[in-house]
């Protein structure tokens, strides 16, 4: 029964794996923009979250109604101003300016709201839970699991279904021509980091009342979501959800052998579908 | 008839190497005009600055009285410049339906829509549901084709119809040519069959090494002068 626990939690955890991973795998789907600050934004969201209930004394989770359009604006104009000069062929000029960002981002939190670890309680619904026979599944983690679902979701609908969707796909395929179609790529991917900056928002406020975080949290999220890209594939939001269960269960069940191991669980799983196979599981397919 | 596009002594790079010099060119409205010429003569670098795909910063491209060299590729395609390019550049992740469906997000109106796409090709009505590159050569060509229409062009752009293509389909595609016309497109064709070419439209350029070695009335012109514009020394025919 414990093993079935320990397999259940890390399903619901993946979900919030599967939400750090979404930004990720999507600024690189429509970009081949890798951003190595990914994590220090979720962290920078959380700050974000800490910030409003401390001086509004909102809800940690109703703060998602500010932390969400500032951050989506924050990632469009970013683009606009930073991103798009260094987005191309190369792709290092890309990983040197988001390091910085990471670096610059670190500090600043360091600074605001010093090295202290912090979280925020959701009050009742971090004790709620639901038994389902003798499992007890708690209720923030099958909100991050059904966020996790609601946000990958929405998304898949988002890319086959609108035009903007479309648009975004096609820059993925060959982004060269899509000037060709009478559409801007430069406001194109300012839509696809304002995209992957929501959900970061929303990871980031999940990840708050889930866990506690600090401002050099933000290396380790990053670290997460690689893996969960990875193993689900690059390009399949559906294979990303399915990498950060995988990544979540192996680290459960690393964590019911041993406390010590659940991290390295994580790790040699991932090391393990890297070597066998390294295109991932749901890879997205080549016409 | 009236200039559709004038140009004057355009040069074109890619980084140091010069694959234009001094290009000029002229078009007129729903006029259909050939471009022929050996591999690497420049023609498909020629429609890449048409497009904006190239830079073509500081220099003439006249479009309907407009300077649009320098201006970038979705605001030229809003004004009514399509292409269907070398290779055909299909979008692998789309259907066949996405695929024309992205023509359209130029947003210009016109007789060309879905239902005019399909009616045009068939077959591509049959497919719509299925990824564009798992289509044959031709029905892929198709697709290239009907996408740039569907953005309604002044100005249609067709780089190498009939490349990889068996002659039986190439006869195929341009039989939609006509009902292309009719709607008052002008159409630049570049084409490696110089009898096809020949054919089809009112008058052709032929490029070698990156200069205009030949121009003309298509129907002046004799398989002679073109073998030597292709291969030879520069010369003018008027």
């Amino acid at each position: 029964m414990e093993w079935i626990n320990a397999i259940v939690q890390g399903i619901l955890l993946g979900g919030l794996y599967a939400l750090f991973a979404a930004g990720l795998s999507l600024m690189f789907g429509v970009m081949r923009f890798v951003n190595l600050a990914h994590g220090d934004f979720i962290v920078a969201g959380a700050f974000g979250a800490l910030l409003l209930v401390e001086s509004l004394g909102l809800h940690p989770l109703l703060t998602l109604v500010i932390v969400l359009p500032v951050m989506a604006a924050f990632g469009y104009v970013g683009q606009r101003l930073v991103l798009n000069r260094v987005v191309g062929r190369d792709i290092l000029p890309s990983i040197l300016v988001t390091f910085g960002f990471s670096v610059i981002l670190q500090n600043l939190m360091l600074e605001q709201f010093s090295a202290d670890s912090q979280r925020l309680s959701a009050g009742a619904l971090d004790t709620a839970s639901f038994g389902i026979g003798s499992l007890s599944i708690g209720a923030v983690p099958l909100l991050m699991f059904g966020a996790a679902v609601a946000v990958l979701g929405g998304l898949n609908w988002f890319f086959g279904h609108t035009n903007t969707g479309r648009l975004l796909r096609a820059t993925s395929d060959d982004g060269e021509i899509i000037g060709l179609m009478g559409a801007d790529r430069r406001h194109l991917f300012a839509i696809a980091t304002a995209l992957a900056s929501a959900v970061v928002a929303i990871a980031g406020v999940l990840m708050a009342v889930k866990t506690n975080f600090d401002p050099s949290a933000g290396p380790i999220r990053l670290l997460f979501a690689f893996e969960a890209v990875i193993i689900g594939g690059l390009g399949s939001l559906w294979g990303t959800l399915a990498g950060g269960i995988i990544l979540g269960v192996a680290q459960g069940i690393g964590a019911q052998i041993d406390p010590g191991l659940q991290i390295l669980a994580g790790h040699i799983v991932f090391l393990i579908i890297l070597v066998v196979r390294p295109q991932g599981l749901f890879p997205k397919q080549k016409g | 008839m009236s200039q559709l596009l004038k140009i004057e002594d355009l040069d074109a790079f890619y980084g140091d190497f010069q694959a234009l010099f001094e290009i000029s060119f002229e078009m007129a409205e729903a006029e259909t005009v050939a471009l022929v010429g050996a591999n690497g003569a420049g023609k498909s670098t020629f429609l890449k600055c048409l497009t904006g795909l190239l830079p073509t910063r500081g220099q003439r491209i006249l479009y309907r009285g407009n300077n649009i060299a320098g201006v970038p590729a979705f605001k030229i395609a809003r004004q009514g410049i399509a292409m269907s390019p070398e290779g055909r550049r299909l979008f692998p992740s789309l259907s066949v339906k996405e695929n024309l469906m992205l023509g359209a997000n130029v947003g210009r109106k016109g007789q060309w829509d879905l239902a005019a796409v399909q009616a045009l090709f068939p077959i591509l009505e049959e497919k719509r549901d299925i990824p564009a590159t798992l289509l044959s050569g031709g029905q892929q060509q198709m697709v290239a084709i009907g996408r740039a229409l569907m953005s309604n062009p002044a100005l249609l752009l067709l780089d190498e119809v009939s490349l990889g293509l068996a002659p039986v389909i190439v006869r195929d595609i341009y039989a939609a040519l006509p009902k292309i016309r009719t709607g008052g497109t002008a159409v630049l064709l570049v084409e490696q069959d110089i009898g096809m070419a020949m054919q089809v439209s009112d008058r052709m350029y032929c490029f070698q090494e990156g200069h205009v070695s030949l121009q003309g009335v298509s129907a002046d012109m004799t398989r002679d002068m073109i073998s030597t514009a292709y291969f030879g020394r520069e010369k003018e025919v008027q």
